[in-house]
């Protein structure tokens, strides 16, 4: 496949993590953080950290959407769903995201719940075409990625008129993220995570351009690069940290000049902003209140805002304590720490949101890093033996 | 969730879609985020909608770029 498996090459990927070891610094360590689930996905699946030096260590960021959802979005969705009238559609990541006490858009579909799977708004749109009868609401989720394609479902529902059409938007944003695992409080609750840089999202970059994370680079001295989901693509980008860190500079380089320039898809952007402006503060599951951390649809289309549309309340609604998503989500814990990974929650049987979607940190352990570190206790019992 | 994938666009259809083709299996998405699209194009789909267009050149340069880092320009 073009453009995916030249960026797979495995001989090529272990060269340059060669010259990763002999670029850093022996007598320091690098802790770099992936924003982005995807970027988490190819470091396990392809065995990345494997192929590190043991003193350069990846950090799993909170960058899934799905992951970092509340669970009262969830109950606010369900509720909403259970309500006659109503045909909810949804992406279906969502499906098994657990809410209180063990709910998910999946039981309350069996229950009797009109809720449909759809690929894309535009799938939504003609559910709303087709059956004007029933109140369409398309659970908006995901980060600047995936908010141009809501807004231009918003844009044609207007166009025609269609009145049974609406939105429960939980569109979030990246920057707020990242600026909040610096500085919240709650990191210094958790225990704070040495973070060296960061390698930044590739497709909400696609769409806002690299020009955002500047300000980190600038305000908190950390090198940003913006890289693509493939192996090659990952390992370049740590290789380009490790040299940002032994020059003493902190910039945003981007590594994924395929696809992503300085300002984006300014297009896109602007369809964005027709219809959305920024929420004061949002919950993230894992990093509490973000401010400014989340889009909600501009007063002018409350006709189209399900929330108020249907009046939807936000329950609050507390994670199961043993879950140690949080402190996962912000890179102070691995997995392997959870009480709960790999006994009460599998994909399967998620208890946090962090084994939910394929992108998720536990998840992608569960998948792929749980045999490898099998195979390195095997290894290390033989040395040892 | 943010997951998009380069296809190649194989056919433009009115209202801003196009029937594009990954390792053979086509589908019909919208270019309506995307200027001057054309057919041969390869673009990043997300979610039923292109968001970029790759360009060739610079996937070409990472390519070399990447090579280069192999052999050890980092050491
Ligand atoms: S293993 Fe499950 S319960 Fe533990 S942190 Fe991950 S998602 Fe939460």
């Amino acid at each position: 496949m073009k453009y995916i498996d030249e960026y797979r090459d495995g001989s090529l990927a272990k060269d340059v993590a060669r010259q990763i070891t002999a670029l850093a610094d022996p007598a320091r360590s690098y802790h770099f953080m992936e924003f982005c689930g995807g970027h988490t996905h190819a470091i396990s699946r392809y065995g990345l950290e494997d192929l590190l030096p043991a003193n350069v260590r990846m950090i799993h960021g909170p960058g899934c959407p799905v992951c970092v959802l509340p669970i009262g979005r969830i109950d606010a969705a369900i509720a909403l769903a259970m309500r006659p009238e109503i045909t909810l559609c949804t992406y279906g990541d969502l499906m098994r995201v657990p809410g209180s006490n063990g709910s998910s858009l999946l039981k309350a579909k069996a229950a009797g719940a009109d809720i449909r799977m759809v690929y894309s708004t535009l799938d939504a749109l003609q559910i709303g075409e087709a059956e004007p009868d029933r109140e369409v609401v398309f659970f908006a989720i995901g980060f600047e990625t995936t908010t141009p394609t809501t807004a231009l479902a918003l844009k044609a529902a207007i166009a025609r008129g269609l009145g049974n059409f609406s939105i429960f938007c939980n569109h979030v944003l990246t920057p707020a993220a990242i600026q909040n695992i610096l500085e919240s409080p709650d990191v210094r609750k958790l225990g704070t995570i040495k973070i060296d840089g960061f390698i930044g999202p590739a497709h909400v970059s696609t769409v806002i351009g690299t020009e955002p994370y500047e300000f980190f680079a600038e305000e908190f001295r950390k090198p940003v690069v913006v890289a693509g989901f493939e192996p090659l693509d990952v390992i370049q980008a740590i290789l380009m940290l490790v040299r940002q860190v032994s020059d003493g500079r902190h910039e945003v380089e981007n590594q994924y000049i395929r696809a992503v320039t300085a300002l984006g898809n300014e297009k896109a952007q602007a369809e964005v902003a027709n219809f959305f402006e920024l929420r004061e503060s949002f919950e993230w599951r894992g990093l509490g209140e973000v401010p400014y951390g989340a889009l909600r649809l501009r007063p002018q289309y409350a006709a189209y805002d399900a929330e108020k549309r249907f009046s939807m309340v936000t329950p609050a609604a507390k994670d199961n304590p043993a879950c140690e998503c949080g402190a996962i989500l912000r890179g102070v814990k691995k997995p392997a720490d959870c009480k709960l990974f790999g006994t009460v929650c599998t994909p399967d049987t998620p208890m946090g949101s962090c084994m939910v979607s394929s992108e998720g940190a536990c998840a992608a352990h569960w998948a792929y890093g749980r045999f490898r570190e099998k195979v390195r206790q095997v290894d290390a019992r033989r040395a040892v033996a | 969730m943010c997951l998009a994938i380069p296809v190649q666009v194989k056919e433009l259809l009115p209202d801003d879609m196009a029937k594009v083709t990954l390792d053979g299996v086509s589908k019909i998405v919208s270019t309506a985020l995307v200027d001057d699209v054309k057919v041969g194009d390869y673009v990043v789909l997300h979610v039923g909608y292109a968001l970029a267009k790759i360009d060739p050149e610079e996937a070409e340069r990472t390519l070399a770029l990447i090579r280069e880092a192999a052999m050890g320009d980092a050491a």
